[in-house]
């Protein structure tokens, strides 16, 4: 019997992670607490239950839904089968989001395999938070992953994540040598990383590696979370006044346009 | 553009819709004449047409390149009381009214009050036809299930082919005369009726090269007046220009594009056909003349720019003829769907793109006019980079170009019985439809309101809001022991309203060939001359009927909630379905929540509910393709709405799929509004479940905010989802680009907006032009919002 595992969506159409037209498999549960993640319904493993109010006619109405569900591998490649034509017509795939999909090893293996027999192209978007021997064996497994990096200060990734970045960077490295290609991702969070000195951490950081593609997307910080955490009964750690500056931005990613990256605002 | 081409934008934007009573009192004076009662109907007709062009006013404006004018002056609309009259009540209304009005002076309700209304009382064509229309059929109208086309303006639906630039109008007259001289009125017992018919045709053909000249003498006129030598020199290359063309045929680009716009002055002053008329492929048509005047150093690529925005700016000047009575809603537009195409295929199969359809996108770009609409033609030769130019302009979000399949608007017209070459010289007109251009007469005969047809069987033959039995006494639904039940129920109904719709039609059709030919149109479709019948008489090669099916979505998600929760799930009786229907849901609200929130519905790739789809499709296809028409054609279904889904929604109740009373009903193909809500490319898998190949034409309409647009690999992104649209064999899908603030701060402050033009439904409108149901119904549609 194939795998099961547990994921909060199936997103069609999906347009901003990975090449072509994608649809996005979004993995339940993620050992990673970072203060701005923008899908905060997707750390804990478990199935959660909310009550939403939706409006019909000026009336309100109280709706139970439950975030997390059970699938198989075949659910989940029959709703990935749908969208073929647009993979076809657009040198599109699958990713595979979360939450963090490598706390679901062998689900994600079997979605994975599954998909290269059926020829489709398989994104792995991850934090890079894993057993690095276990990384290593799954590098082969996908054409190319979205590597996050979010903060590079120890003690900071401590702080923001609740973890250190010691594998996160080692499985950096494992994968810089493999054959895989890809992209590294910057969540540009107000008051964490938007500093110069955080850019140019990062540049030395990646000058030290291969980089086949010289790629990076910066996915700029939107405060959308904050009703999500508060739906979920959960702390919000990010102030309210907290907002991106779009200078900073811009100011990111010209920097590394200039150092020769390909540079993407929002994956 | 230059400031030239900026002058007269402008003017054209600026000039006040208003009636011109110019038309209607010369043919009101000719119909009086002691000729108009002495001849053959055809030859009557072409007299009339000859006797407008003989005396109305010649418009030339400072500035023009382009000249000749429907009316006395840009938006100056003529009417056409042969066909309907306007009474001084409806001049009224018009020109009061908020939306799409038309002034008018003294003079002109003077030249109606004392000429026209006191002659056509009574005699109009429209009158005709109500008269000869059954009871049934009156019912029926009136319990909007179905519209009509034919009752104010005249069939027309057609687009020109490459004929006019080989042949001057002498040389088709020679054509007209080669015919009339071989007639055999020993064995023809039609050979009479042929020779009026031609004799029509070549006064007409003269009346339009007379109309010509007299633009030639003016321009002389002007030229010998003028002070500015440069401007000088033009006017008298425009007079010898209109002295050439349409007698012969075009040598020049400018020739080229002025002897169209003579044409399509021809058609649109013998009558007020749909679709005003379009010259088509306007890319292939111009390009070897495009070619050979850049070959030779006497046209420039900026000459070619200036003159067809010129020519743009022409068919700005011609807002869409307005109706009489009050009945406005059902297509209330200054738009008159005069729609251009550019890309498809050769007649020989072969990409038929050219450098002439990446600059007429420029021209498009750079006009943002309202009228003429613009498509661009998809096949899969189709290089990408002319789709991503369209997207481009699409992204200015002014709605232009629509993109539409070849491959398949190709395959819908072979299936029809078209040769593959006619087949590939066609492509799409008006909103959708797929027509062979220069060779068919493809008629809208009018809207037909699906939904309604379920209410009526949830109420066993009767219009609950009139409680008068007009269908089938088909059962009570609270009876029905299966969904198969109600399906066979609902398609008996089904077969029973489209039986009384054709048998309208049919009559129309007579009425239009007996008493309304158009023999300048039939000058311009084959094989009109070679058969000697006119365009409304069965002339051309091919001849279809189209009955334009409406609410789509909204009939599969209330099929699909009475599957759902009646007969699968039973945790709704159909007595309480029916209760709940009737108070419009009042009392009934959690069960509207059910149906609305908690309901498969059509639009998210969901089987469930597209198999809903799928059956009325067929049953729709069934009871209309395939029957005959008695011009020899055939009825053809298509799928669009233009603006009648907000009509046919004021005229039903509340429906299963939890839409209260009176609301718009979905459009085209496109799901409910908010029904979708997995994306572009589900709604797009659950749209392609019908087979779109034995449609005439189906509209899909999808709204992305400028987040879609952003950057080149969105525009490739979107240029991929039109391409596997196309894969599924979809055959046509617009874009609007806007977010909802916009439009809410526009409808708020319409004063700062008022060149904003937004996608309707196969066309393009001003947003401040659209009625306030409308503009809500545009900020309601699905926002792909991508995060």
């Amino acid at each position: 019997m194939l795998p099961e595992g547990l994921i909060f969506n199936i997103k069609r159409f999906s347009v901003n992670d990975g090449p072509g037209i994608r649809t996005t498999v979004f993995f339940k549960g993620c050992p990673l607490g970072c203060w701005w993640c923008h899908n905060p319904e997707s750390r804990s493993g478990e199935t959660e239950h909310v009550t939403i109010t939706r409006t019909l006619h000026g009336r309100e109405f109280c709706h139970h839904e439950a975030i997390g569900k059970t699938v198989t591998v075949e659910d989940v490649l029959s709703e990935i089968e749908k969208e073929r034509v647009f993979y076809e017509t657009s040198g599109g795939g699958v990713t595979f989001s979360g939450g963090e999909p490598l706390l679901q090893p062998d689900f994600l293996v079997g979605l994975a395999e599954a998909c290269r027999i059926r020829d489709i192209h398989t994104c792995l978007d991850t934090s890079g938070y894993c057993e690095p021997l276990l990384f290593r064996d799954l590098i082969p497994k996908f054409d190319l992953f979205l590597f996050d990096i979010k903060v590079l200060d120890r003690s900071k990734h401590i702080l923001y994540t609740g973890y250190p970045n010691d594998e996160i960077l080692i499985n950096l490295r494992q994968l810089d040598c493999s054959a895989t290609g890809y992209i590294v991702r910057i969540p540009v969070v107000p008051g964490i990383n938007d500093d110069e000195g955080f850019r140019d951490d990062l540049k030395k950081l990646l000058e030290t590696l291969t980089m086949s593609r010289k790629e990076i997307h910066l996915l700029p910080y939107h405060p959308l979370a904050k009703s999500k955490m508060k739906m979920l009964g959960r702390e919000y750690k990010m102030s309210d006044s907290s907002e991106l500056d779009q200078r900073e931005l811009h100011k990111f990613a010209d920097s590394f346009q200039q150092a020769g990256y390909k540079v993407k605002i929002g994956g | 553009m230059n400031d030239r081409i900026g002058r007269l934008r402008i003017q054209s934007l600026q000039a006040v819709n208003c009636i011109s009573a110019e038309r209607a009192t010369l043919v009101t004076r000719f119909y009086q004449s002691a000729v108009a009662n002495e001849v053959s109907v055809p030859v009557q007709r072409a007299l009339c047409f000859e006797y407008i062009l003989k005396n109305k006013s010649i418009c030339i404006l400072a500035d023009e390149l382009i000249v000749g004018e429907r009316g006395p002056a840009p938006k100056a609309t003529p009417t056409y009381p042969e066909v309907n009259l306007h009474s001084l009540q409806d001049l009224e209304i018009l020109h009061n009214r908020k939306k799409v009005s038309f002034c008018s002076d003294e003079q002109t309700r003077l030249a109606y009050a004392e000429e026209i209304i006191p002659y056509w009382r009574g005699k109009t064509n429209r009158d005709r036809i109500m008269r000869l229309l059954p009871a049934e059929w009156q019912e029926s109208y009136k319990a909007g299930i179905f519209t009509e086309f034919m009752e104010q303006r005249a069939p027309g639906h057609t687009v020109l082919g490459d004929k006019i630039y080989s042949k001057g109008m002498l040389d088709i007259v020679n054509d007209v005369r080669s015919v009339r001289d071989s007639l055999d009125f020993y064995n023809d017992p039609m050979a009479f009726e042929k020779q009026e018919e031609l004799k029509a045709m070549e006064i007409a053909a003269n009346a339009v090269i007379t109309f010509a000249l007299r633009h030639a003498e003016k321009l002389e006129d002007l030229a010998a007046a003028e002070t500015n030598p440069e401007r000088k020199m033009e006017l008298a290359d425009m007079a010898s220009i209109c002295r050439w063309v349409p007698a012969h045929a075009p040598r020049t680009f400018h020739e080229a594009l002025q002897y169209y716009w003579f044409v399509h002055l021809g058609v649109v002053t013998e009558l007020n056909p749909w679709d005003s008329f379009n010259p088509g492929r306007l890319d292939q048509h111009l390009y070897p003349f495009y070619h050979k005047g850049i070959e030779e150093g006497i046209l420039t690529r900026d000459r070619a720019i200036e003159l067809l925005q010129a020519f743009w700016i022409k068919f700005n000047n011609h807002p869409a003829p307005p109706k009489i009575g009050i009945t406005a809603e059902e297509s209330n537009t200054y738009t008159d769907f005069s729609l251009i195409n550019l890309g498809g295929v050769k007649a020989d199969g072969s990409d038929a793109i050219n450098e002439l359809s990446y600059l007429i996108l420029d021209v498009i770009e750079d006009m943002r006019l309202l009228q003429p609409s613009s498509m661009i033609q998809v096949s899969k030769k189709s290089p990408d980079l002319f789709l991503q130019r369209a997207i481009r302009i699409i992204r200015t979000g002014y709605g232009q170009p629509s993109v539409f399949n070849t491959d398949a608007i190709v395959q819908e017209l072979v299936r029809q019985g078209k040769n593959i070459e006619d087949a590939r010289r066609g492509g799409a007109s008006g909103c959708v439809e797929s027509g062979a251009f220069g060779t068919e007469s493809y008629i809208l005969t009018g809207y037909f309101n699906i939904p309604k047809v379920l209410e009526i069987t949830l109420n066993n033959g009767t219009d609950p809001e009139t409680q008068k039995l007009i269908g089938l006494e088909t059962g009570d639904a609270a009876g029905f022991t299966g969904f198969d039940k109600l399906l066979d129920a609902f398609n008996r109904q089904l077969n029973h309203f489209i039986n009384i719709k054709i048998k309208g039609s049919n009559i129309i059709e007579k009425v239009f060939a007996n008493h309304m030919p158009a023999p300048f149109l039939s000058l311009l479709i084959d094989d009109c001359i070679s058969s000697g019948r006119d365009y409304h008489a069965g002339g051309a090669r091919y001849n279809t009927n189209y009955i334009q099916g409406v609410g789509m979505g909204t009939i599969t998600d209330s099929l699909t909630a009475i599957q759902y929760h009646v007969f699968d799930k039973k945790t709704i009786p159909m007595q309480q379905m029916l209760k709940a229907l009737q108070h419009d849901f009042k009392g009934y609200e959690d069960l509207q929540y059910e149906l609305v929130y908690n309901t498969p519905k059509y639009g998210n790739d969901d089987d469930y509910a597209d198999h809903n789809l799928v059956s009325v499709f067929e049953m729709y296809y069934n009871a209309i393709d395939g029957r005959p028409t008695p011009r020899g054609g055939t009825y053809r279904i298509n799928l669009l709405p233009t603006t009648c889904h907000i009509y046919f929604g004021s005229k039903i109740g509340a429906l299963p799929d939890g839409r209260k009373a009176k609301e718009p009903v979905s459009e085209g193909v496109s799901p409910v509004q908010g029904a979708d809500h997995q994306g572009p490319t589900s709604v797009i898998k659950s749209v392609a479940k019908i087979d779109h190949i034995r449609t005439g034409g189906t509209l899909l309409n999808q709204k992305f905010t400028p987040a879609f647009f952003k950057d080149k690999e969105s525009i490739i992104k979107l240029a991929q989802l039109v391409r596997g649209y196309f894969r599924l064999d979809g055959h046509h899908i617009q874009f609007n680009v806007v977010s909802a603030e916009i439009l809410r701060d526009a409808q708020a402050h319409p004063e700062k907006y008022r060149d904003l033009i937004v996608r309707v439904a196969g066309y393009s409108d001003y947003f401040n032009d659209l009625g306030e149901d409308l503009q809500n119904e545009i900020i309601r549609r699905t926002e792909h919002e991508v995060l």
